[in-house]
């Protein structure tokens, strides 16, 4: 099922995301997916070796993924293939019925457990949705024409509402839509009056606007990100809810408490919400039912 | 521009075996060359091993000038078991390919230096993409500017202005954003998506931009 067609016909589209493990043993992974996210989300993200940290591939994630029946969205990132690789990996995914697409630059090589790898960049997220769109018009981004029927998937980017820098994030956003974007996951929100303002602007452009929830496991995290994680910040407000409890943070009450708040407060303003739980699958039904989802 | 910087010590130890001519080439405008650690570095050499000549000229990497500057030097040369050239690695590769029977080793390693002559280094570079980007970007470079020579706008690991990359190095695409928007010209951006060629610089074709 393509994205596209639940925001057309005006669901509120709810994603999560699973990271594939640092090894080819995916049990544990498909056993989370089952249990917490299939029936209750209407497709799953899977990573591109998130933070350039080498992992099993996003492709065969996603194909296992939809031998079970969930609906996967297949992360691309410009950093490890170059356009050839991109465009082959596409029509790959389409061949396994993968029917989304969602397109990243990607973090840069020198930031994860392979620092001294060649960091690619062919292209960008702009050129990579740009190369999407070719490919569904039924010829490479040379212009050699594809055999048989094109492919065609729901076009997904993803944009930083709370950057310090949105309004240059907006431009890229405006880029992205251009090239062919037809919905955007956003970086965590934990700030909704900032999410707000953002989709004020945003909502020129047209395109369903997923916001992003990263659950705050506990305080350390949060102070973490703050310091280390771009487009993201966690008021200090925040930062002592989760202080204020330890045995309830611990038991991961608190983030979901936070999270389901940060949904209803923001869900009046966009077309979704994608969880990035990194680890906390098992709270998500949580979060949805707490928000009313 | 380039730098040249001597390998490890005990690295250059194990090249430099039996007897060793050593040549060293003390460039040209474009390098960098560190004279006096490499002086250094080949009096212990000389002093443990068996060093039978230090040749110290300039242009090694002009055929006909290295011939010439070889000329008086030869005998020695012929009867050494390395020689171990001292240079950036274009004077490398014109030293193994003119002594073709000699065992050439390098004694560097050549790492870019950004900037070009008359260009304070590090402040303003150009990575000669031959699809010069500058017409959109206020006079900055996005190839060089930013961590991932982006052409269509920032990435979103920028935090306070800063590159994910570096973070004493500012984000390129955020420098370009601010300089149009102070010119007024942010509609610059408004450019259909770019694709780079990186057939260029060397494919004979006319950017219409």
């Amino acid at each position: 099922m393509k994205l596209t067609e639940l925001f057309q016909r005006g669901e509120f589209v709810v994603t999560a995301e699973v990271g594939p493990p640092k090894g080819f043993h995916i049990d544990h992974l498909l056993h989370e997916a089952d249990e917490y996210l299939k029936g209750r989300v209407h497709a799953v993200n899977v990573t591109d070796n998130q933070s350039s940290v080498m992992r099993l591939g996003s492709l065969a994630t996603c194909k296992a993924l939809k031998d079970r029946g969930l609906n996967p969205i297949f992360q691309m990132t410009c950093r490890d293939r170059n356009r050839i690789a991109l465009q082959s990996d596409i029509l790959s995914a389409a061949l396994f019925g993968i029917e989304n697409l969602l397109c990243l630059t990607g973090d840069h090589t020198t930031l994860g457990d392979n620092p001294q790898a060649k960091p690619v960049f062919d292209l960008d997220s702009v050129s990579l949705l740009h190369m999407v769109k070719k490919l569904e018009s039924g010829e490479d981004l040379a212009g050699n024409p594809l055999e048989g029927d094109a492919p065609k998937f729901s076009k997904g980017a993803v944009v930083s509402p709370c950057s310090d820098s949105v309004d240059v994030q907006l431009a890229k956003m405006e880029a992205k839509v251009k090239a062919g974007a037809e919905y955007f996951q956003t970086q965590a929100v934990y700030e909704p009056e900032k999410f707000i303002k953002f989709m004020e602007k945003a909502k020129q452009f047209g395109v369903p606007v997923q916001l992003g929830i990263v659950i705050p496991k506990n305080a350390g995290m949060a102070k973490y990100m703050n310091a280390n994680v771009a487009g993201i910040s966690v008021p200090d407000s925040m930062i002592e809810e989760l202080q204020k409890d330890k045995e309830k943070t611990k038991a991961g009450i608190t983030g979901i408490e936070i999270s389901a708040r940060i949904i209803k407060e923001c869900r009046p303003y966009c077309q979704g919400v994608h969880i990035m739980a990194m680890g906390w699958e098992s709270k998500v039904p949580d979060i949805l039912a707490q928000a009313g989802i | 521009m380039l730098i040249t910087q001597l390998k490890q010590k005990d690295a250059i130890e194990t090249l430099a075996k039996g007897k060793t001519v050593i040549i060293n080439c003390h460039g040209c405008k474009e390098v960098y060359f560190p004279e006096e650690e490499a002086a250094e570095l080949q009096k212990e050499l000389s002093a443990r091993g068996d060093v039978t000549e230090i040749i110290t000229r300039d242009y090694i990497c002009n055929p006909d000038n290295l011939c010439f500057q070889l000329q008086k030097f030869m005998d020695k040369i012929n009867a050494a078991d390395t020689v171990l050239v001292f240079s950036c690695g274009v004077g490398v590769q014109t030293v193994a390919a003119f002594l073709e029977n000699k065992r050439v080793f390098a004694g560097c390693d050549t790492c870019p230096l950004p900037g070009f002559q008359g260009v304070t280094p590090l402040e303003f570079d150009c990575g000669q993409c031959g699809e010069c980007y500058l017409n959109y970007t206020g006079g900055i470079c996005p190839i060089t500017a930013c961590s991932k020579s982006l052409v269509n706008g920032q990435c979103g690991g920028s935090k306070n202005g800063k590159c994910e990359v570096d973070k004493n190095m500012e984000c390129g695409w955020e420098r370009i954003y601010r300089k149009l928007e102070k010119l007024n010209k942010l509609d610059t951006l408004k450019f259909q998506t770019k694709v780079r060629d990186y057939a260029k610089p060397f494919k004979d074709s006319q950017n219409a931009d």
